[in-house]
């Protein structure tokens, strides 16, 4: 299932802005890798470039490569809407369809593309609300409105809606940044577990958050405003926190800028 | 430090000093007149506005209700009544101008709905400034311009009789930039967070614009749909122009006029005899009443295709 993602001298555009600039890294499989970084520093845009969500922006676009597994995902005959179906996203702010139920919400992804089956559908529905720790809050009313529900119960929401589809990959950005606590905790259990059937990319503005589910740990900076973002280091999150190589990592993850 | 804000700190100064010296409790009477002030103005502007509305429902209601109470205002056309007799109906002004409106919203609707999601979901760059532009054009151009143009395409170009569907031909021109500038604020008030989501999930964007973007937007596409019904109900120069009156029951839009009611009105409104200044004010209480209906209508479809939360 999971699958490994490769980024190679990779530079994202936005018209002739350069957001982020020569970019290489390994993002390992059934894992949680943590994009940190002070704001504005690409960690958003990048993310964005995995699974192609950048282009929707006009004048998006990326030099370099990203490969999932060994397929190239900027390759010429490759369709942007193809990677996205194997590449899940889950967003800062939870974004359930309005117009449709909690279990039309999860199996939006399915029937959208197509799928009609309804006895696929509605198991297809459960063991995504299960897999996403809502199953038990949401089975009595999964023709009610996804809206009402509460803040931490959308996002987990949206991400049974996200894996629904069955992707390789799970993006995440900063999926818990509009939550309070306890809902955050019940993201972070669920990352923890969902880590081990996918590959997960986290960006975050907590560091605690980085600390406590990501494995690896990137770190992010730019030289100045309106200055390309970088990656600075990247390695284990153990390491990441106890004894960067750079010295601005350190100076960010201690709290002394950022 | 420029002047102004040199003496906006000293005014400030003053004020925390007046403050300081009169106590809390103290209100400045100028701001407290200003206040009033402001209040009555407002209100007067909101009277000054309501005068000629209640005045014209008074009028049409008063005038023309009475028509709307006798059976046979709804079952029968005028066909063989004269402005001395009193008698007859409007049924077929009625639902002449229920076809025609109904006509032209069949072909205004999903040419103005296309045209806003090409504006808001695919326009880039100089097309779609284009025709932006042209649609601001088309709001601006009075009804009777229309007209003619449809006059002069229809009868003196193609030297087609004059039918019922040159008339929705004309309509159409006068309601597609209304259902186009109404759609458009509304597919732009859909988040582009439902859009990301859906992408992300691997839906092509026609589909998403189908099953997310539209059904999100759809209670506010309803109701500028219905702004543009509303319009084109009580238009008259295209009637005058390319359809005029005629006193029977006439459905077929391609096999000559049919009659609606503000040609209803037009055609008896010089008239001093009582019979037919009754029959005038009764078909404008009944257009008023239509419109009415179907913005109520609307609003229920609106509700019913909500997002609920």
């Amino acid at each position: 299932m999971a699958k490994r993602i490769d980024v190679k001298d990779l530079n994202v555009f936005y018209g002739a802005f350069k957001a982020v600039e020569d970019v290489t890294m390994t993002v390992e499989p059934r894992s949680v890798t943590a994009f940190i970084g002070p704001s504005g520093c690409g960690k958003s845009t990048l993310l964005r470039t995995l699974n192609r969500l950048h282009e929707v922006i006009p004048g998006g676009r990326v030099e370099g490569s990203v490969h999932l597994d060994d397929a190239d995902i900027y390759a010429a005959n490759v369709d942007p809407v193809a990677v996205r179906r194997t590449v899940g996203m889950v967003f800062q702010r939870p974004n359930p369809f309005p117009t449709m139920s909690i279990g039309d919400n999860v199996a939006a992804g399915l029937r959208l593309n197509g799928m009609k089956n309804k006895k696929v559908l509605a198991e297809k529905v459960e063991a995504s609300l299960r897999s996403a720790n809502l199953w038990n809050e949401v089975k009595d009313r999964l023709n009610k409105p996804g809206a009402g529900l509460s803040g931490g119960q959308q996002q987990r929401l949206c991400i049974a809606r996200a894996i629904a589809v069955e992707p390789q990959v799970l993006l995440m950005d900063e999926p818990c940044s509009a939550l309070d606590p306890i809902s955050t905790l019940a993201i972070e259990d669920l990352v923890s577990e969902l880590k081990s059937t996918y590959t997960i990319v986290i960006v975050t503005h907590n560091m605690q958050q980085a600390a406590r589910v990501s494995d690896r740990t990137a770190f992010f900076n730019l030289a100045a405003t309106g200055k390309p973002g970088r990656l600075i280091e990247m390695g284990d999150t153990q390491k990441m926190f106890s004894n960067p190589t750079q010295r601005t990592t350190e100076d960010y993850i201690s709290g002394r800028f950022g | 430090m420029t002047v102004a804000d040199v003496s906006a700190d000293s005014n400030l100064n003053s004020m925390r000093q007046g403050g300081a010296a009169s106590g809390l409790s103290h209100r400045s009477r100028a701001r407290a007149l200003r206040n009033e002030l402001a209040r009555v103005v407002m209100w007067t502007a909101f009277a000054i506005a309501m005068v000629p509305l209640v005045w014209i429902l008074w009028s049409v209601v008063s005038k023309g209700g009475h028509m709307l109470l006798d059976s046979h205002w709804w079952t029968n056309s005028q066909r063989g009544i004269t402005n001395r007799v009193v008698g007859g109906g409007a049924v077929h002004a009625i639902e002449g101008t229920i076809i025609e409106a109904l006509m032209t919203a069949l072909m205004a609707v999903p040419v103005g709905v296309m045209t806003a999601i090409y504006l808001v979901e695919y326009g880039r760059g100089r097309l779609a400034k284009a025709v932006s532009f042209m649609v601001d054009i088309l709001t601006g151009i009075p009804s009777i311009v229309a007209a003619l143009f449809i006059y002069a395409l229809w009868v003196t170009t193609f030297g087609f009789q004059r039918v019922a569907f040159a008339v929705c031909l004309a309509l159409m021109l006068l309601m597609i930039p209304v259902v186009v500038r109404s759609t458009e604020e509304m597919l732009k008030l859909v988040p582009n967070e439902l859009r990301e989501a859906a992408y992300a999930l691997g839906v092509p964007k026609w589909t998403t614009i189908m099953r997310v973007v539209l059904p999100t937007a759809f209670s506010g596409i309803v109701t500028g749909v219905l702004l543009g019904l509303a319009r084109i109900m009580g238009e008259t120069a295209p009637l005058l122009i390319l359809g005029p009156y005629t006193k029977d029951i006439a459905t077929n839009l391609f096999g000559g006029l049919i009659p609606t009611l503000p040609t209803m009105i037009n055609q008896d409104r010089t008239e001093v005899l009582q019979p037919a200044v009754d029959r005038v004010w009764g078909a404008a209480a009944t257009l008023i009443l239509l419109i009415l209906v179907l913005n109520l209508a609307g609003r229920l479809i609106g509700r019913l295709g909500a997002p609920k939360t």
